[in-house]
C-alpha cells in the first residue's frame, strides 16, 4: 500500500479488497465485550478538522480508540488556524507533537495532498474529505456495505451497477465512489440534472444519465447524495420540488428497482428532498448500517497504514 | 530456497507420524482434563486451525462427543507489528458457547519463541475469562524467549536458530503432509 | 564612455559590429570592421542582438506590497531578463488611478535607472468597476500614461467599458482589458475541464474569457477606439481575434510566456505556484496560441510578472494568490516555445517582445530599429544556452516561478539600457 490515503486512486484492486477483508474481521470486534485491540498502542492519531463534520470525526475517533491509539482532536475553529495560521505551520506543530497519522478534513480541495507531499510532516495522511475533491474512506465504507449485502462479504464488486444520484459536481463522495467502484470492477452511473454534472463527465470512468427512472431498474444499488441548501439559490435547478420530483427517491421509484437493490446515503439525509422517509426506512435501505461499517473500514485503514513498520510498506509481501 | 539448503532439508515427521502425534495429543487432553467437559479448542491461524479440527475429530472418535472448535487470529496482538509491513488479518471465530469458564486449548503448529502464545493469551483476555488455558503444539523446537511451555507436544525437535521448521498440512498447503527441517532462512 | 559590440548576429540575420557612444548607437557596420581604442570591446561571436525587450504587463507591487516586489527589485529582474522598458500595472495600494500615483511610479523607475518604468493607469477608481478614474489627468501627467487597465479585474459593465473606450480616444489611449466574466468565474480555480472536475477545483471556463473579448471587440468597432486584450489564453480567443483583425478592428493582444508553455496538467500537483489568472489551459490552447503569435493574430508577448510572497503561495490551492513571476525567464521561455519549435525566427521575437509592444505603448525610444542615431536599448542573447531555472536565483523579491527546475533554451547575456550595461555577463549593474 502507499503511505497515505489521499485519493481512492491510491488503492489498486488488491489493496482495496484487502481493506475490505480487514474491515470484515475488525467488524467482529464490535460484538465482543472488550471492543478494543492493542494494535496501535502508543501511536498518536490527530483528527485535523478544518470543517465541521461530527459524523466523520467521531467515526475516525472511534476507529482510532478501538485500536488503542491516542486521539487528539484538532478543530480549526477556535484554534490558531482561525487566526490565520497556515496549513504548513499547523502541520509542523503536529509534527513536533509526534503525530503518527493525521486525519484531515479541509474545505479546500488538495489540502491533504499538500500535507502528504510537502515534507512538512512525516505522519501518514488520511483524507477525511477535501473540498469538492475526494472522501476515500466514505467510498470504502460504501463498497464494504454493498459487498456485504450483494457479494457475501467477499472479493470484489465485479459486474455490479451502482447509481450515484444528485450533486455530482460538488460531491467528494461521488468522486471517490466513482473511482473505487471502478477499481473494484463495478460500473458507477452518475445521475443528475446537467447543471450538477461536472464538465467532462463523459471522460470519467463510468456512465452518466439525466434520467433517474431509466437508470433505477438496471442497478444493484443506488447512492443518494445530499443536496446542499446553497445550491438551491444558485440556479442549479428551478425549485426543490422539481428536483425532488425528478431526482428524489420515493416509494414508487423504489418499486421499479430490483428486489435485492440497496439504497445508500452518506448522510445527513434531507428527508423529503432527495429521499423520502419511507425509502430511508425501507428494508432496502442500509443507511444506518453504513455508519457502523464506517468505523470498521476506518479501523482497517488505520491498521493497514499505521500498524506496520514505518518504512515504505513492502508491496509484495 | 537455494539448492544447497534444499539438499540439507530433512523430513522429521511424515503424514502417518503427524496423525499418530495428534491422536496422542487428543488422548492426553482427555486424560489431563478428566474427559471432554468444558473443553474448547482454538486454533491459531493458519496451520493451528486444521490441527485443532483434527484433534477435535480424534476426540470425537474416542469419546463420541463434539467439542467446540474455533480460531483465534493473533495478528493485532503481535509484539513485532512495527518491525514489518502490516499483514492481512486471519479469521477469528469463537464458538457460540464462548470461552468464559471453559478450558481453552490453544493449538498451533510450531512452538518456538513463545511470542505467538503470549499474543494469544492477550487476545483471549479481550474475549473472555477461561477457567484455564492450555497449549497444544505439533512441534516444539525450543529457543523460548518467554516463560511459556506447551502442555501437549507432538514431537520435541531440537533445532539450531538458523534452521527452519516447515509444517505442511493437506488442508492448508494442499500437498503431502510432512514436517521438514531445513538449514537457513525459509 | 563608449562600447564596441563586435561580431554579433543582428536578429539572427547578419553579423555586425555596433559602436555605442553615450546613450546612442553611433555606428552599425559589417562584422569585424570597426575599431575604437577608447571603447570597451565586447565580443558577441555566436550571440544574437535584439532591441531591448518591452513588457506591456508587469506587476511591480510598489506602492503597497513592497514585501512582494519593489520598483527597484522589479527593475533589476527586468534588466536581467533583457527588458529595457516595462509597464507597471495599476493594482497597487493605493491604486494607480490618479496622476499622483502614476508620477510616483514613473519617478521611482527613473531614479533606479535600470529600465524605463511606464505606469499603466486604472480605468476605474480603485479598480472597482464603478466610476471612471481621471484618465486624462494621468495621460497629461509627466508619466504620459497611454495604456489603461483594471488588470486583475475585468471592466465587466458594458456601458462603463464603452465609455472608457470612447473617452481615451481624446488622447489616443488604449484600454487593456483583463477579460474575465465575473459571474462565470465566481470562486474559479483552474481551467474548467475534465481535470478540474477530477481535482475538485472550481472550473474557469474558456467562455468566460471569450465572451468578454467578443463583446469588447464589438464595442471597439462600434466606437472606433483601440482595445488591447491582456493575456489571451484560449483557442477561442484566438478565433475571435482573427475575426476581428479580418474586420480591421483596432485590437491588439498579448500572450504570456506561461500560457505558451505550461498546461493545466501542472494543477494536478495542487502546487499553487501554478495558480494563475487566467488559468493554465490545455495543450490544444497552447498550440493555437503559439500559432497565433507566429501568425501575428496575437501581437505581443507580455509577462504578467506577478510576484507574491511565499506565504501567499505555499498553502492550500483555493486560498493561494493568483500569479507567477516571469521577467527573468520570459525570453528563454519564448525561445524554447517558439524558436526551438521553428515557429518563429529571432526577428519575430524582436517583433513580439520589443517592436510591437513599444508601438502599442507608444514608446518612442524602445523597440526601434538597431540603427545609427537610435537610443541604444539592446538585449543580447546566447541562443545555444541551455539552463535549469532555479526559482531562488532571482532579483525579484518573490520566488513564485513556475518554471523552477525546468530546462530552458537560450539566455539573455547582456542588457544595454540607454547606452549603458544594465546587465553584463549575467550580472545586473546596480
Amino acid at each position: 500500500m502507499k503511505k497515505h490515503l489521499v485519493s481512492a486512486h491510491d488503492l489498486n484492486k488488491d489493496e482495496a479488497v484487502l481493506v475490505l477483508d480487514t474491515a470484515k474481521e475488525l467488524a467482529l470486534i464490535s460484538d465482543r465485550p472488550v471492543k478494543k485491540l492493542p494494535t496501535l498502542r502508543g501511536r498518536t492519531v490527530v483528527n485535523l478538522f478544518f470543517e465541521d463534520s461530527t459524523r466523520t470525526r467521531i467515526s475516525f475517533e472511534a476507529a482510532s480508540k478501538r485500536l488503542s491509539a491516542d486521539v487528539i482532536n484538532f478543530s480549526a475553529k477556535g484554534s490558531s488556524v482561525s487566526k490565520g495560521e497556515s496549513l504548513k505551520d499547523t502541520a509542523q506543530t503536529l509534527q513536533s507533537m509526534g503525530a503518527d497519522a493525521v486525519v484531515i478534513r479541509h474545505g479546500s480541495s488538495g489540502a491533504p495532498h499538500l500535507l502528504a507531499t510537502r515534507n512538512w510532516i512525516d505522519a501518514v495522511v488520511i483524507n477525511a474529505g477535501d473540498g469538492t475533491h475526494e472522501h476515500p474512506t466514505q467510498a470504502l465504507l460504501d463498497a464494504y456495505t454493498i459487498r456485504k449485502h450483494l457479494r457475501n462479504n467477499e472479493g470484489d464488486l465485479n459486474g455490479l451497477k451502482v447509481a450515484i444520484v444528485g450533486d455530482i459536481l460538488h460531491s467528494r463522495v461521488a468522486r471517490s465512489n466513482a473511482i473505487l467502484l471502478k477499481t473494484l470492477g463495478a460500473t458507477p452511473i452518475m445521475v443528475a440534472p446537467p447543471t450538477l454534472l461536472p464538465v467532462g463527465i463523459e471522460k470519467w470512468n463510468g456512465e452518466f444519465s439525466y434520467d433517474l427512472d431509466e437508470v433505477l431498474p438496471q442497478v444493484d444499488a443506488v447512492m443518494m447524495l445530499r443536496v446542499q441548501q446553497e445550491r438551491m439559490s444558485d440556479a442549479y435547478f428551478p425549485t426543490t420540488r422539481e428536483y425532488s420530483r425528478n431526482f428524489g427517491l420515493n416509494a414508487q421509484r423504489l418499486k421499479t428497482m430490483q428486489k435485492h437493490a440497496l439504497v445508500l446515503h452518506p448522510g445527513p439525509m434531507n428527508r423529503g428532498m432527495e429521499i423520502t422517509a419511507e425509502v430511508a426506512d425501507s428494508t432496502n435501505s442500509v443507511v444506518i448500517e453504513q455508519v457502523a461499517n464506517g468505523v470498521s473500514v476506518r479501523m482497517a485503514v488505520l491498521y493497514l497504514l499505521l500498524g506496520g513498520s514505518n518504512s515504505e510498506t513492502g508491496e509484495n509481501n | 530456497m537455494s539448492a544447497n539448503s534444499r539438499n540439507s532439508a530433512r523430513v522429521v515427521l511424515e503424514s502417518s507420524d503427524i496423525s499418530r502425534a495428534l491422536s496422542r495429543i487428543a488422548h492426553e487432553i482427555l486424560e489431563n482434563n478428566k474427559g471432554s467437559k468444558d473443553l474448547v479448542l482454538l486454533g491459531i491461524p493458519s496451520r493451528g486451525v486444521p490441527l485443532a479440527n483434527r484433534i477435535a475429530q480424534k476426540i470425537n472418535e474416542f469419546e463420541k462427543v463434539n467439542i467446540p472448535v474455533g480460531s483465534l487470529d493473533i495478528t493485532m496482538y503481535r509484539d513485532d507489528l512495527r518491525l514489518r509491513p502490516p499483514r492481512a488479518l486471519a479469521h477469528t471465530e469463537i464458538p457460540d458457547e464462548g470461552i468464559d469458564h471453559k478450558i481453552v486449548i490453544l493449538v498451533d503448529d510450531v512452538l518456538f519463541s513463545g511470542r505467538t502464545i503470549r499474543a494469544a493469551l492477550d487476545a483471549l483476555n479481550d474475549i473472555g475469562r477461561p477457567a484455564m488455558v492450555q497449549v497444544a503444539v505439533l512441534i516444539d523446537r525450543g529457543h523460548r524467549e518467554l516463560p511459556i511451555r506447551a502442555d501437549y507436544v507432538g514431537k520435541n525437535i531440537p533445532t539450531s536458530m538458523s534452521e527452519s521448521v516447515q509444517v505442511s498440512l493437506a488442508d492448508v498447503d494442499g500437498n503431502q503432509e510432512s514436517v521438514i527441517i531445513s538449514a537457513g532462512e525459509q | 564612455m563608449s562600447i564596441l559590440l563586435q561580431n554579433g548576429s543582428l536578429k539572427g540575420e547578419k553579423n555586425v559590429d555596433i559602436l555605442i557612444e553615450n546613450d546612442k548607437i553611433s555606428k552599425v557596420a559589417p562584422a569585424n570592421s570597426l575599431k575604437d581604442d577608447k571603447a570597451e570591446v565586447i565580443d558577441l561571436t555566436g550571440l544574437i542582438i535584439l532591441p531591448g525587450l518591452v513588457d506591456l504587463h508587469t506587476h511591480l507591487r510598489e506602492p503597497g506590497r513592497e514585501d512582494a516586489e519593489t520598483v527597484a527589485t522589479g527593475s533589476a529582474a527586468a534588466a536581467r531578463g533583457g527588458f529595457t522598458a516595462v509597464h507597471a500595472m495599476a493594482n497597487t495600494l493605493p491604486v494607480a488611478d490618479t496622476a499622483g500615483v502614476v508620477e510616483q511610479v514613473w519617478n521611482l523607475g527613473k531614479s533606479i535607472g535600470l529600465v524605463d518604468v511606464y505606469p499603466v493607469g486604472a480605468v476605474t477608481i480603485g479598480l472597482k468597476g464603478e466610476n471612471l478614474a481621471e484618465l486624462s489627468a494621468m495621460a497629461d501627467s509627466t508619466a504620459r500614461v497611454r495604456i489603461f487597465s483594471d488588470d486583475g479585474h475585468c471592466v465587466s459593465d458594458p456601458v462603463l467599458m464603452r465609455r472608457a473606450l470612447e473617452y481615451v480616444k481624446a488622447f489616443n489611449g488604449v484600454i487593456a482589458q483583463h477579460a474575465q466574466e465575473p459571474r462565470l468565474t465566481k470562486n474559479a480555480q483552474m481551467n474548467e475541464s475534465e481535470l478540474s472536475g477530477r481535482l475538485g477545483l472550481t472550473g474557469w471556463p474558456a467562455v468566460a474569457e471569450e465572451a468578454i473579448v467578443a463583446r469588447d471587440v464589438l464595442l471597439t468597432e462600434h466606437v472606433q477606439s483601440k482595445l488591447h486584450v491582456c493575456h489571451a489564453s484560449t483557442a477561442g480567443t484566438v478565433d475571435i481575434l482573427r475575426w476581428a483583425k479580418g474586420k480591421k478592428v483596432n485590437v491588439t493582444a498579448e500572450v504570456t510566456p506561461h500560457h505558451l508553455f505550461l498546461s493545466q496538467i501542472h494543477c494536478e500537483s495542487y502546487d499553487a505556484k501554478f495558480k494563475v489568472n487566467p488559468p493554465l489551459r490545455t495543450d490544444d490552447d497552447i498550440n493555437e496560441l503559439r500559432k497565433a503569435l507566429a501568425e501575428g493574430i496575437i501581437d505581443v508577448v507580455a509577462t504578467d510578472h506577478a510576484p507574491h510572497p511565499m506565504e501567499d503561495k505555499e498553502g492550500e490551492w483555493s486560498s493561494a494568490a493568483f500569479g507567477m513571476t516571469g521577467l527573468e525567464t520570459a525570453l528563454s521561455v519564448v525561445a524554447t516555445a517558439m524558436i526551438e519549435t521553428k515557429l518563429m525566427t529571432w526577428a519575430d521575437v524582436a517583433r513580439v517582445m520589443s517592436e510591437k509592444p513599444a508601438e502599442i505603448g507608444q514608446l518612442t525610444e524602445h523597440g526601434r530599429p538597431i540603427a545609427e542615431n537610435e537610443i541604444a536599448n539592446l538585449c543580447i542573447i546566447d541562443p545555444n544556452a541551455s539552463w535549469k531555472v532555479d526559482a531562488k536565483d532571482t532579483h525579484s523579491l518573490s520566488t513564485n516561478n513556475p518554471f523552477h527546475d525546468m530546462t530552458l533554451k537560450s539566455k539573455v547575456i547582456h542588457t544595454i539600457f540607454r547606452g549603458k550595461f544594465s546587465m553584463k555577463s549575467g550580472q545586473v549593474q546596480k
